[in-house]
């Protein structure tokens, strides 16, 4: 039985060696605490190049501003400041 | 009657002339003071290219006022930026008290990075004309 518990054990060490860098949410780190509908090119961060929004796993927002960027980003869309839909935008 | 803050986003039609964008503007200033509103903030961004085509148009005119108002007016308000021909687009919102300090903060220019380095420089210049007239 402790064969494989120390075959385990090695395999988490070998992951461990790849250092992961782990995400951050940059409203929490920075104290940001409203996100301006109307500057474009800070909430073209969070879209890819189709103008879709990027999912929280990929920028590590928190679902709070998460919520909030997505407001921000509906509101620019509909005053044309980002387009609903794009083609190598980036 | 309970006073909030607003924001409002008017995009206008590229069309229009210096002068009857700055009627149009006018316009709504009046229509905003006389309504028992109190403008806080505005702001003409000027031309400014579309991230999508509207009524054909490519660019347009934005407009930003910030005003604190009794809640009847926005109904009025709006109403009339249906009506007018001249306005593309607009939005209006409720400024939470994180929206009102940020907006403060941007006034000030605290956003602009670019500022202060550029004044650090002027002050250099004034020092050294300082120590020329001393020496």
């Amino acid at each position: 039985m402790s064969k494989p518990h120390q075959n385990n054990a090695f395999m988490f060490n070998a992951k461990a060696d790849t250092v992961i860098k782990k995400k951050y949410c940059r409203f929490k780190k920075s104290g940001i605490k409203y996100i301006d509908y109307k500057d474009g090119d800070f909430l073209m961060k969070f879209l890819n190049e189709q103008g879709k929004m990027l999912p929280r796993r990929i920028t590590g927002t928190s679902l709070k501003f998460q919520r909030k960027i997505s407001q921000a980003v509906k509101r620019a869309r509909h005053l044309s400041i980002l387009p609903y839909v794009a083609d190598g935008l980036k | 009657m309970n006073k909030h803050n607003y924001e409002s986003v008017i995009v206008f039609t590229p069309v229009l002339s210096e002068e009857q964008l700055k009627d149009a503007i006018k316009k709504y200033r009046q229509l905003i003071t006389e309504h028992g509103g109190e403008i806080v903030h505005e702001l003409n961004k000027g031309m400014t290219k579309l991230a999508y085509p509207i009524q054909k148009k490519s660019s347009g005119f934005y407009v930003i006022f910030e005003f604190s108002a009794p809640t009847d007016l926005i109904k009025t308000i709006e109403i009339q930026f249906k009506r007018d021909e001249r306005i593309m687009r607009f939005l209006t919102i409720a400024l939470d008290k994180h929206a009102m300090v940020y907006n403060q903060r941007k006034r000030n220019g605290e956003f602009n990075k670019a500022k202060p380095a550029t004044q650090a420089p002027a002050t250099e210049n004034k020092k050294t004309k300082v120590e020329e007239d001393i020496i």
